[in-house]
């Protein structure tokens, strides 16, 4: 402690605990637990309690790797310039030594306690994440949100893993179901912050191709939704009680993509029914993959056939 | 270094240090867990 004035002062854990995007975990928790409530066979409560805590450090270490990796970009975004490293609270390998410590302890946790397959799974969407979509593809291609999709689809599939230790068709579904998801959820929030990527030279769809061209490809993955939502009901997965609720969640969220889908934003537009698609995503997912495991739950119990 | 600085670094420091045992704990208890559940 020679210089003070070149020390800073030590980070906050709230920082560290930033860095794991916490906003973005819940959803990775709540549909990794819907992926172990779901699959047949049961587990032990411990083991899917740890099941599911290595999924969300897995899912934080990326973030924290992808903070680390895009404090440059962050800072020139007005949305993310208030994320611990852009706005100086916390050291840029502070965050990357968090983030490896978290990778690396998640998997090797699952694989000791749970099973080495789901390890192997959670190993390989962490890099995929944080080196094949933030390094690689985000910032050269336009379709980066749909391959970064990817990344969030894979909790409920390990989530299936972890129980059933092999990768079956229903947690393919799973993982088909968040991955055409994630482009129209994404898409319609980055139309209304589509300025934000465009000074930070993130190639985002609507930079890039245009809006008209953007609002097309959400109207296409929103139809392609439809049939995979209601997959599992098909393939025997799932009962009616879920093909019916998944059948009728997916025909309203391609009624909201259908406006947005036909219009066109005049400057200074409100952007409302961008908006309300993308609220509207958000409790899209939580319902359909509650209502998978109420319906699973159901059939184990032997209520439903 | 002012006296208020001194005291914010190490007020930091303390509620650092007790989020890291407290975290330390936890997984002491975890493993403890996981060992008997695999056991059983």
């Amino acid at each position: 402690m020679t210089d003070s004035a070149a020390l800073p002062l030590p980070a906050e854990w709230r920082d560290f605990f930033a860095l794991t995007k916490p906003r973005v975990m819940s959803l990775v928790i709540f549909t990794g637990l819907c992926g172990l409530l779901a699959a047949p066979g049961h587990i032990n409560p411990v083991l899917g309690f740890t099941a599911i805590l290595c999924i969300a450090m897995g899912a934080g270490g990326s973030g924290a790797l992808n903070m680390w990796l895009e404090s440059d970009i962050d800072a020139k975004m007005k949305r993310t310039a208030a994320r611990p490293i852009p706005s100086g609270r916390l050291r840029r390998e502070d965050a990357r030594d968090f983030g490896v410590a978290l990778s690396v302890a998640s998997v090797l946790i699952m694989g000791l306690a749970v099973h080495w397959l789901a390890a192997a799974l959670l190993a390989f969407s962490i890099v995929y994440y944080a080196v094949f979509y933030t390094l690689w593809l985000k910032p050269r291609t336009p379709q980066n949100i749909v391959i970064g999709g990817g990344a969030g689809a894979f909790p409920p599939l390990i989530g299936w893993v972890a129980v059933t230790g092999e990768i079956t068709t229903m947690p393919l579904i799973l993982f088909a179901i968040i991955f055409m998801w994630t482009p129209p959820h994404f898409w319609a929030l980055a139309l209304f912050v589509k300025t934000d990527y465009a000074n930070a030279g993130i190639p985002m769809l609507p930079v890039v191709r245009g809006e008209s061209h953007t609002r097309k490809q959400i109207l296409a993955y929103s139809v392609l939704l439809v049939p995979i939502a209601v997959a599992p009901w098909f393939v025997g997965g799932a009962g009616a009680l879920y093909g019916v609720t998944a059948l009728v969640l997916s025909l309203a969220f391609l009624s909201l993509a259908v406006p947005v889908a036909s219009r066109a934003s005049a400057p200074g537009d409100a952007m409302l029914p961008e908006k309300r698609l993308f609220k509207f995503s958000i409790l899209y997912l939580f319902a359909l993959f509650a209502v998978l495991v109420v319906d699973r739950v159901l059939a184990y119990s032997g209520v439903l056939a | 270094m002012t006296p208020e600085e001194q005291a914010e670094i190490r007020r930091r420091q303390k509620s650092r240090n007790v989020a890291l045992g407290l975290l330390l704990a936890f997984f002491v208890l975890l493993f403890y867990a996981i060992t008997i559940a695999r056991m059983g």
